[in-house]
């Protein structure tokens, strides 16, 4: 059977060998014309003249459409309406697309989209969530808040009690792929759209809204992206339906790809937080009460903002069982790029903030903070005494962590070497090593209850190839070949003969975007629900034939065995049904199970099940720069039974590194206009070779979803980014060996920070 | 012009071509090649590799800012001929699918050509070859394990045979510091392109027209390397990676500073002479070169000039460069090495530098005899520490002295705060390796990178 087997990704010979097209990559028609936004220069104020002459005599120009010039709904929002495609007269951010130049060629489009003559009427910005509060300026109409139990009464009975407050950065998706979309018109007017987005269906229904036209004239195509992580499930709606648009309006095909900087400039971001906690906690360490406080910056649109910021609050327990919590979360609203989804989708943010608070109490009862950690954990399946119920009220019944810790810190060493890391910062004044752990306890289910479903469209041919085809979209995960190795697995094929097809929303319609890690699960199950229908049809003629019962038809190795005596190949079974006039394409469909959630009270079962995974980092820091590194992790992850243990360890080591340039070197800055200063590789900085870990030891956990999942494996795209958080943990641990205060680190530490915080912690103070 | 060239092994001649246009964007969108990727468009993640064969060997460069006439004479492979006429796969290729080297496979073909081009020259430093190749998918431990297991393999025919192209010569690449000196004397509105790694950009982000340029690449006089007793003399138009070569012998701090500078691609094209021409504050070859006590060497038409490397500075985007004049080398005397250079930066592989700091401390009997210091990203040029340098001279080479001579640095620098680094943090780091300095001269571990699990 090919589930479980470490097979390679469905298309790495094409990667390595170039083959592999991307939407920039496919021949397209002659005529083909190329767009480019021009682009804001002020974060907040109106147009009060815009001269486009000297745009429109460009060299190569064609045409350029301003507002004015859209037909139908100027808007691009995934959500809530509020996101023009192109400024109606307002501008809310530095990049916000004013007009669209449609031209010969990609240079030629953006070297017009510099020459129009721009005049503003400026407003001040508000560009910090402290402006942005003060001006009461948010999405919701106050802050959302969830409980369990009354915290603030359980922290003042509490023997001890730590506080603060930290700020948490966002983070650029840098996606190597560049966003992208062509269109192509149609005779009869509507489109054909290749997009590089992990949502093809809301691509289908922007444009559509767009051009004015139903659904079903509107067809999109992904055959893979080069990375997403969030940032193509919406942040492509704008390049697609400019693209659309501007086809229309010419009849020509249209094509649509950020330069790196305007990428930067104009896509939404991972979003920012600034966390406050107070906690009250017994003399073991044993949390009490807790409370919690959200300023997330979402920028100027609401796109995906709320269900962020909600995803935070729900991973603001993390593994820790809390007898009583409050978290309040304020979305602000704010003059800057749309603050968008990124693998996790709020969930890191929501985890930094409880493991910040597990930091603080270890360093204020000078306890071991693993075993802290583990003191308050929830209690492993079938071994709660009392309540175990996380912040929403949802029972934990699949706690992983209390094996998995165990196993990872013998596998780690963890004992000898935290001994020997003390001993060694004794010995040296300006260096210091840190080692820090952390878990994982990830929800995985989309919020939106409705999302959680999946369709497929299997055929099987006469010839017993099998052509397979679902919502899912590809961005590096290796979903495409995971759900190919379930397809095999149920016609007992090899996988070879599984032929893997770009999403199409032709095939099949009304899909939720590849996202909340939820590609195999809801994918592989509508694949399988597909594939079972067509074997079931199969083995019920191949029985008749035989006058046996379907239960002793058994698709294996690429046979069909039929009854005791007969074993013919999969092929000519395939040509068997075939002649005897049996449907071999059938669609299926899946909706995950057991969920029930109210957003606005914050109680019920969001999530289907949880993921889990647990970090060991060591670090070293200097304390005369604040320079320092990874030198170590060992990781145990649990991806329950792994569809493909090689793929998933890949997400595991690549979560991780990400994950990691989160919290140390990804660092945004924008200046007091509200301009990004980093929006390009030169000035942001994620992870480069040699900055993952000298010693990566990955392993998966050796186990199986209590759930019924696809093969009981557990999905794995985000779970591991929020092992990168040890890495921050002992930049702390670090550089509390400078002195007696707690580091407070914020995030990201980059070298500056660690720089700040241990002079805090040498001085004291 | 004709520029001729080999692309994976078959003869290209192009006529009239534009000579601001990218080899990237020519390979895409004239010869239809799409492996190479564009990633960023500046140099900075890889995308693009491809591998260039000259007389000098095969290197990696980046597609996006290589101007079509740099290649004239030279062999261009991409990924699409990373594998042999027959379709099998390099060794490289084969280990990263082997080893899921590969996820989104965007930036996949750059770091097949990075590795194609490491193991051609059998070359185990993977970390420092594939700096210069941003993956956002892997974590890169696979891409490692790839390198690593197809390191043994034998290289490929096709690969080992690539040879330089035969091409004339173009009339706006002249083939000597002369013609050059001629040329320029006479256009000296013209862009001097060496390895475009920064007028590369003035195409690819500022959108620029160049108007008239002329390329150095052939100026083979220009490239040479003279190490006598007394000097080592170094052509404007040595790239960085025989820079690094060049100096990590005499100075080893300097080797490791280059080790870091950029990445592997963008020391395969970028010169010192243009990291000294273009005048930049934060360029990490003069602090350290002024440091050295080093001479510029500067010619228009038939005079030259030499004036010592530090007074070239002038302020921030002018240098004391005459119209019609450029840099023709840079030298120094030999010396016993004390020079360390500290680059700070946010990323330690391929980061511009956020402060750099180049300590040169002669100490004779205990007394700091002579003392030659110079930053980068401090000031708007590259500046010495004259006031730091003074504290120094003559005193006892004590922490006392160290910390006295700390005092001064406010005197010489009032740094700026940027996305790189705030003017605080620049100025108490600049502080801070006078210290480092000390403790390295003592033998002590003095950074993180000497540390190992």
């Amino acid at each position: 059977m090919s589930v479980a087997k470490p097979l390679p990704h469905d298309a790495a010979r094409l990667h390595v060998t170039g083959a592999a097209r991307y939407v920039d990559d496919t021949p397209t028609p002659r005529g083909t014309l190329h767009l480019a936004f021009g682009l804001s220069q002020v974060a907040k104020g109106r147009i009060t003249s815009l001269d486009l002459a000297p745009v429109r005599s460009s060299p190569g120009v064609v045409a350029v459409l301003t507002a004015e010039d859209l037909p139908f709904d100027n808007d691009v929002s995934p959500s809530n309406h509020d996101e023009p495609l192109l400024s109606d007269g307002t501008v809310n951010y530095i990049g916000q697309p004013l007009f669209l130049v449609l031209a010969s060629s990609h240079r030629a489009a953006r070297v017009a989209a510099r020459k129009a003559v721009i005049g503003y009427a400026e407003e001040t910005p508000l560009l910090t969530l402290d402006q942005a509060l003060a001006a009461d300026s948010r999405f919701e109409d106050g802050p959302r808040i969830y409980e369990k139990g009354d915290a603030a009464a359980a922290i003042a009975a509490a023997p001890r009690v730590v506080e603060g407050t930290f700020d948490l950065g966002g983070q650029e998706h840098f996606y190597l792929e560049g966003q992208a979309a062509l269109a192509l018109p149609q005779e009869d007017g509507g489109m054909l759209v290749n997009s590089s987005t992990q949502h093809p269906t809301e691509i289908q229904h922007k444009v559509a809204e767009a051009i004015g036209l139903p659904m079903h004239a509107v067809r999109v195509e992904t055959r893979r992206m080069g990375g997403g992580f969030g940032g193509k499930e919406s942040q492509g709606n704008a390049l697609a339906v400019a693209c659309a648009l501007a086809a229309r309006h010419t009849g020509l095909p249209c094509k649509m790809r950020y330069d790196r900087d305007d990428d930067m400039v104009i896509t939404g971001k991972r979003h920012a937080f600034r966390i406050s906690y107070r906690a009250g906690f017994d003399a073991d360490g044993r949390l009490l009460g807790l409370e919690f406080t959200h300023l997330v910056n979402c920028g100027w649109a609401q796109d995906l903002s709320l269900p962020v910021a909600d995803r935070a609050m729900l991973h603001s327990d993390n593994a820790y069982a809390i007898p009583a919590i409050r978290i309040e979360s304020h979305r602000l609203k704010t003059n800057l790029q749309s603050a968008t989804a990124y693998r996790g989708f709020g969930g890191p943010q929501g985890m930094v903030g409880i493991e910040r608070v597990m930091d603080h109490i270890a360093h204020d009862l000078d306890l071991d903070p693993v075993e802290l950690r583990r003191r308050n954990y929830y209690a492993a399946p079938g071994t709660a005494t009392g309540d175990n119920t996380t912040p929403y009220g949802m029972e934990v019944s699949d706690f992983e962590l209390h094996e998995m810790t165990a196993q990872l810190l013998q596998s780690a060493d963890y004992a000898a070497r935290r001994a020997e890391i003390t001993a060694w910062n004794e010995r040296h004044a300006r260096l210091k090593r840190g080692l820090a752990f952390s878990p994982v306890k990830f929800g995985i289910s989309f919020t939106l209850t409705h999302l959680n479903q999946a369709g497929a469209l299997v055929h099987v041919y006469q010839d017993g190839s099998v052509h397979l085809n679902h919502g899912g979209t590809e961005m590096g995960q290796g979903l495409f070949q995971k759900v190919a190795q379930v397809a095999a697995s149920r016609f007992g094929i090899p996988l070879e003969k599984v032929k893997i097809t770009a999403t199409d929303t032709a095939k099949v319609p009304n899909t939720s975007a590849t996202a909340a890690s939820s590609g195999s699960d809801l994918n592989g199950m509508a694949v399988m629900a597909a594939c079972d229908t067509i074997r079931a049809r199969m083995a019920d003629h191949l029985a008749r034939l035989h006058q046996l019962t379907p239960a002793e038809v058994i698709f294996d190795g690429g046979s069909v065995r039929i009854g005791a005596t007969v074993e013919i190949s999969f092929d000519e079974a395939a040509k068997l049904c075939y002649e005897g006039r049996i449907s071999l394409s059938s669609t299926g469909f899946y909706k995950t199970p057991k969920l029930e959630w109210d957003r606005i009270k914050g109680q019920g079962r969001p999530f289907f099940y949880f993921a889990y995974g647990a970090a060991l980092t060591e670090v070293v820091v200097d304390r005369l720069t604040g320079e320092n590194r990874i030198l170590r992790a060992d990781i145990l992850h649990d991806a329950g039974a792994s569809l493909n243990p090689a793929l998933d360890i890949g997400q595991v080591e690549g979560g991780y590194v990400q994950g990691a340039g989160w919290l140390t070197t990804e660092e945004l800055v924008w200046d007091d206009k509200g301009a990004l200063r980093t929006h390009a590789p030169s000035t942001y900085k994620i992870p480069a070779c040699s900055d993952r870990p000298d010693v990566f030891n990955v392993a998966l956990y050796d186990g199986q979803n209590r759930e019924e999942t696809i093969y009981r494996s557990k999905a794995v795209g985000e779970p591991p980014f929020m092992l990168g958080i040890s890495a921050w943990l002992a930049l702390s641990d670090a550089v509390a060996s400078f002195g007696t205060t707690y580091p407070a680190l914020n995030a990201p530490a980059t070298a500056e920070e660690i720089w700040h915080a241990a002079r805090r912690v040498s001085d004291g103070v | 012009m004709t520029i001729t060239f080999h692309l994976n092994g078959e003869e290209v001649t192009l006529e009239g071509a534009d000579p601001s246009a990218t080899l990237l964007d020519w390979l895409r969108e004239e010869r239809g090649l799409c492996g190479t990727k564009e990633g960023c468009n500046e140099g900075d993640c890889g995308a693009c590799t491809v591998m260039v064969t000259d007389g000098r060997g095969a290197k990696p460069l980046n597609a996006c800012i290589l101007f079509l006439p740099q290649l004239n004479g030279k062999s261009v492979r991409t990924v699409e001929g990373a594998a042999g006429p027959d379709g099998s796969l390099h060794p490289v290729q084969r280990a990263m699918i082997d080893h899921h080297g590969s996820q989104c496979g965007f930036c996949t073909p750059g770091f097949v050509m990075s590795m194609v081009t490491a193991h051609k020259e059998g070359a185990r430093d993977f970390d420092d070859r594939l700096a210069g190749n941003l993956c956002r998918c892997t974590g890169y431990a696979p891409i490692i394990r790839a390198a690593e297991a197809a390191a043994d393999e034998p290289v490929p025919s096709w690969i080992a045979a690539e040879a330089a192209a035969k091409a004339a010569p173009l009339e706006n690449m002249p083939n000597s510091s002369d013609a050059l000196a001629t040329l320029y004397a006479a256009n000296p509105e013209a862009t001097l392109v060496a390895g475009a790694t920064d007028v590369g950009l003035w195409v690819t982000k500022g959108l620029r027209d160049l108007g008239q340029m002329i390329f150095l690449d052939a100026c083979e006089d220009l490239k040479q390397i003279d190490i006598s007793d007394e000097t080592v003399r170094i052509g404007a138009m040595v790239d960085m990676n025989r820079m690094r070569a060049t100096l990590a012998p005499l100075h080893p701090s300097y080797g490791e500073m280059i080790r870091r500078y950029a990445s592997q691609q963008v020391r395969a094209a970028a010169t010192v002479g243009g990291n000294i021409a273009n005048g930049s504050p934060i360029g990490d070859n003069p602090p350290a070169l002024i440091a050295l006590g080093s001479t510029l060497h500067l010619r228009r038409g038939d005079t030259r000039r030499d004036l010592p490397l530090e007074d070239f500075f002038i302020d921030y985007g002018k240098q004391d460069r005459q119209p019609g004049e450029f840099v023709e080398a840079v030298s120094f005397p030999r010396q016993p090495d004390a020079l360390r250079v500290y680059k700070l930066s946010k990323r330690f592989d391929q980061d511009i530098s956020a402060v750099l700091g180049a300590f040169n401390i002669r100490v004779e009997n205990g007394v700091v005899h002579s003392a030659r210091i110079a930053f980068g990203g401090m000031a708007g040029v590259p500046k010495r520490a004259s006031q730091v340098e003074a504290a120094l001279l003559g005193q006892p080479w004590t922490p006392a002295t160290i910390t006295l001579a700390q005092g001064a640095f406010g005197q010489d620098f009032t740094p700026m705060s940027d996305m790189r680094a705030s003017d605080a943090y620049r100025l108490d780091c600049a502080r801070n390796m006078l210290l480092r300095y000390f403790a390295d001269l003592a033998g002590e571990p003095v950074s993180v990178l000497e540390v190992s699990q």
